[in-house]
């Protein structure tokens, strides 16, 4: 408004002025002042931040290791560790390595694996993506894909990297993981336990984006126990939870054909979403594997960190495995005989005064446990070894199942382990019990 | 990290440094008397040319492009996903169960928009099956899609001798077999392949013990472990070694075994620019003056994390500042040689004798045997009490099955015969013609015009190519004219720079590497892939070639 315009200056008040002005004049004052930050006192100098270099004294990189610790001593096989083992310059029969279906020793497994060497040599110098895919791993992927009736096969080259790479490949941060009885957190599979955890989850919207996985092994290698396959479909239909099953110890041992803990229930293989296992154990080679639906393990191809970024196995050892599993399609018998034997054992030992079996009849991997331990871990180590060097002087080889003690979440209680594989004849099974009575006998009494 | 320009590259700015940027000729390890050291314990060799590296940036018309040519990639794949869900085109990819439909999706749809729409497109550069030894050349199963690489089906004819510029044979040792590996021969027979135990338990076998006291004089420290697989050394080891409270300084670029292991052992990490001392010394200063954040207690140890060749670079680690830092601030190192092993370095042992150190400064080595040594598995070494140490308290030493006896026998014989412990000069003859092989391609890339990214002296030779279409372009036409190369994109490098990756072998005849060279030539003028400004002249070398022959 004009008129308006035309009074404005005469119209302010004088000490309106004189207090915007003041105003105008301390703003400027505090853009140019120097600001203080509070750190500023308590900035160091120079020759302080010396001085505290200089002074600071980290800690040894390694604690030091004491010179008795068992794992130091440990056993020293000369030539190859099979049937007849010699052990710290000693010969035994082996009941230590897992070399259930005997294939270390197998002539037919050798000599495939030399035809691969003769043809590719020892490495295969690049990891999969980089032209270290070989047939022979193509072939090895597509007969395990059969032989588990599956979709697709993956491979890796070391086996606990494995398990390892597989499920981190799958899970974001925040998805919750019920782990029981992985290898690492070996818990026994407690079912009210996986209820409950399934119970928390009741927020619905945070409940409908959270993936449920319920990874289980197949035969637990520290307790010898069977997981109850059955009940663990029906709640992964109920909760709609997936499953990923660790076969290492049972694939190749249970079931018809040796398929594992699916075909040992009758389970249809499509229940499970992925089987991991590893091919030290039963195929007598190095790697492992994990099989499923092409879906779940396609993924795996580009997330799996051990398959994605390390060489691929070596094609001797795919050849061994592969020839391994001709011989384990070709004669379905052997696995009768393993669980006969294992059976037979598991008789023989029952009944010995201070040692308690530890594993279910049909585990050919099972625990030998002190029935009153003295109250202290180190002093069951100690004379669990003594137990152990006994048998091994009567050509008997055993050994203590180990543990990294401090990063068991279930740390189990000290225990020999005892291995029955398809070699050891029913003689040696008898003479091996004996003798552990013996041993016991002489150690704990 | 692309720093204009070639030349030597010393950013000396460590108080014993002072005089590093005039390069003199005494080179980087003068001032810090470790030269001197290393004389005196004997070392033969003693670094004094200074070290060079170049990252050259590209033009920035190349940037434009290829940014562009992703943009472009995504919106077809918008549309295609779009597409897919109305369901007028038709879905390849493989689907869930019918029974599971209502369970939680197992990944997210956005997870893989990029393996579905842009990764697929060119997947047939990767995973491509060969079948025969990877040696300098080899043999290509050929394969097909008929579905624009949703599936691939074999025809059954074989590429032959096609040459291999992508498998990590340094010294040409992965080769089908030869009288020089009767032993591995004999040790599979009498073996057998597999161990069934733990090294703990009953898998550790003379044979390890003969490999690790061998890998332990290799590298002329007091004791060395040996691993199954090298993904794993790094994975399970690193957890052992440091823990919560205590700090890791790791490079930007290191490998995905690195990185997961120093997750996996919650320690502190904190990440310094790649090969920058300045970023690292920084970091060191603030972790030993400030502490742990927020509560100030001194940090219990500091790890440096390093590599000794960086894969997907071609640069070789700062070693001697690196050392004279960690002594400065008592930290360790831990360097990952895994391709350095081997393959740099006068008579092979690494980035250590490489830069004329003392291994005895480094507190970790580790490396691995698939690249050098045509085997597979992993080492660290270093002093007894480490060893001993995590022979104890590693996760592989008690879960995990010990190295395949054959697998050990054959890194036996490669290392005898690097060492020359087999009677013949032919290792060390080999480790020269790698470096020989190494130098001459990259002088040649570098006349032709091509941006080759790291150092002079490494094997590993990282050529880049931007956009996304002339990589699939360059991979096919390669392959097609008989030379198999090894191109990687995102995620592996940045996203807009794309690199075909050579890794020069012992193997590779003059004659060989001629034809490579060749075909780059036309490929590069095909294809526009000269894009450097500074174009090295023809002349001759300035430095004698023969100095290094043993016989003429």
């Amino acid at each position: 408004v004009p008129g308006r315009a035309e009074q404005w200056p005469s119209l302010a008040p004088a000490y309106h002025l004189i207090l915007e002005g003041i105003l105008i004049l301390w703003i400027i004052r505090l853009l140019f002042s120097k600001t203080y930050k509070l750190q500023e006192r308590s900035d160091l100098t120079v020759k302080e931040k010396e001085e505290l270099i200089e002074e600071w004294q980290p800690e040894p990189l390694v604690p030091p290791v004491s010179k008795d610790h068992p794992a130091l001593n440990y056993n020293i096989v000369s030539g190859p560790p099979s049937h007849n083992i010699v052990v710290n310059g000693k010969k035994c029969v082996n009941f230590a390595s897992f070399n259930f279906l005997g294939l270390l020793d197998n002539a037919r497994v050798k000599a495939a694996a030399l035809a691969s060497l003769k043809k590719y040599g020892v490495g295969t110098c690049g990891p999969r993506g980089f032209y270290g895919t070989f047939d022979v791993h193509l072939d090895l992927e597509d007969r395990l894909a059969k032989f588990m009736k599956t979709e697709e096969a993956i491979i890796y080259s070391y086996g606990f990297a494995t398990i390892a790479s597989a499920i981190p490949a799958y899970s974001k941060r925040g998805s919750p993981f019920h782990l029981h009885g992985l290898p690492g957190s070996r818990c026994p599979l407690n079912l009210k336990c996986v209820l409950f955890c399934f119970f928390l989850l009741k927020n619905p919207r945070k409940a409908r984006v959270t993936r449920r996985f319920i990874v289980v092994e197949g035969l637990y290698m520290n307790t010898g126990t069977v997981c109850p396959l059955p009940e663990l479909v029906k709640l992964k239909y109920k909760y709609k939870a997936r499953i990923f099953l660790e076969e290492s110890l049972s694939f190749g041992v249970l079931g018809e054909h040796g398929r594992g803990v699916t075909e040992h229930f009758g389970i249809s293989i499509d229940d499970i979403d992925l089987i991991s296992a590893n091919m030290e154990n039963s195929l007598a080679s190095v790697g492992g594997f994990c099989c499923g639906r092409s879906f779940v393990i396609d993924h795996q191809r580009l997330s799996g960190q051990g398959y994605c970024f390390s060489a691929s196995l070596p094609p001797l050892l795919a050849a061994a495995a592969i020839e391994a599993l001709n011989i384990m399609e070709e004669n379905p018998g052997i696995f009768l005989v393993l669980k006969e034997k294992c059976e037979r054992i598991h008789k023989a030992l029952q009944g010995i005064s201070g040692l308690k079996v530890v594993g279910e009849s049909l585990s050919p991997a099972f625990h030998l446990q002190l029935t009153d331990s003295t109250g202290a871990r180190e002093k069951d180590v100690t004379l669990l070894q003594e137990i152990v060097n006994h048998c091994m002087n009567r050509g008997i080889a055993l050994t203590q199942a180990r543990y990294l003690e401090k990063e068991e979440k279930c740390l189990p209680p000290p225990s020999i382990r005892v291995v029955v594989t398809v070699e050891q004849t029913d003689e040696e099974l008898e003479r091996a019990a004996r003798i552990i009575k013996e041993a016991a006998q002489a150690v704990l009494l | 990290m692309a720093n204009p320009g070639g030349g030597a590259i010393c950013n000396g700015n460590l108080h014993n440094h002072g005089k590093q940027s005039d390069g003199s000729a005494s080179g980087n390890c003068a001032k810090n008397g470790i030269v001197k050291e290393a004389q005196q314990n004997g070392w033969p060799h003693v670094y004094d040319k200074p070290l060079v590296e170049s990252f050259e940036e590209a033009p920035l018309h190349v940037m434009v492009f290829t940014y562009l040519g992703y943009g472009l990639g995504t919106l077809f794949g918008y549309l295609r996903d779009f597409l897919r869900s109305c369901g007028i085109e038709k879905c390849n990819a493989a689907i869930e169960r019918e029974e599971q439909k209502d369970f939680v999706p197992l990944y997210q749809n956005f997870e893989n928009f990029y393996t579905r729409n842009l990764y697929m497109r060119i997947r047939d550069n990767w995973n491509r099956p060969i079948c025969s030894a990877p040696g300098s050349r080899f043999d290509v199963m050929e394969r097909v899609s008929d579905d624009y690489n949703w599936t691939f089906r074999f025809t059954g004819r074989i590429i032959k001798d096609v040459i291999n510029m992508g498998s990590y044979n340094f010294l040409g040792l992965a080769a089908s077999y030869d009288e020089s590996m009767r032993t591995v021969k004999d040790v599979l027979e009498e073996y057998g392949l597999g161990v069934a135990s733990t090294r703990h338990e009953m898998g550790t076998l003379d044979k390890h013990e003969e490999l690790e006291n061998l890998v332990a004089k290799f590298l002329n420290v007091e004791a060395a472990m040996v691993f199954g697989m090298g993904f794993a050394t790094n994975s399970m080891n690193i957890p052992a070694l440091v823990g919560k409270g205590c700090l890791i300084l790791s490079d930007e670029l290191n490998h995905a075994s690195l990185v997961l292991g120093a997750r996996l052992s919650g320690a502190t990490i904190r990440i310094f620019k790649h090969n920058n001392m300045q970023s690292l010394e920084k970091l060191l200063r603030d972790a030993v003056i400030y502490g742990q954040p927020r509560i100030r207690r001194a940090w219990k140890k500091i790890l440096i994390l390093v590599e000794g060749i960086y894969s997907m670079e071609g640069s070789i680690v700062r070693l001697p500042q690196i050392v004279a830092l960690k002594k400065k601030y008592k930290a360790y190192l831990y360097i990952d040689e895994a391709h350095s092993i081997g393959s740099v370095g006068p008579t092979g042992r690494g980035v250590v004798e490489f830069f004329g150190l003392d291994p005895r400064d480094v507190d970790v080595l580790m490396g691995t045997f698939t690249k050098s040594f045509g085997a597979s598995g992993g080492y660290i070494a270093g002093r007894k009490d480490l060893v001993d140490y995590l022979r104890v308290h590693s996760h592989s030493a008690v879960y995990a099955t010990s190295m395949s006896p054959p697998v050990a026998e054959q890194i036996i014989r490669s290392m005898k015969f690097i060492m020359g412990l087999d009677g013949t000069t032919q290792g060390l003859q080999r480790v020269r013609q790698l470096a020989k092989n190494t130098r001459y391609f990259r002088q040649r890339l570098n006349e032709m015009g091509f941006i080759i990214y790291g150092n002079e002296e490494s094997p590993v030779i990282p050529l880049l190519l931007y956009m996304p279409a002339k990589v699939a372009a360059f991979a096919r036409h390669l392959l097609n004219r008989k030379i198999g190369v090894v191109v990687v994109g995102f995620p592996a490098t940045p996203l807009a720079e794309a690199r075909a990756r050579f890794c020069v072998s012992a193997a590779h005849t003059r004659e060989m590497l001629d034809t490579v060279l060749e075909n780059l030539d036309e490929m590069g003028d095909l294809l526009q892939l000269k894009y450097s400004r500074h174009r090295k002249s023809a002349r001759p070398e300035l430095y004698d070639e023969t100095s290094f022959e043993l016989d003429d």
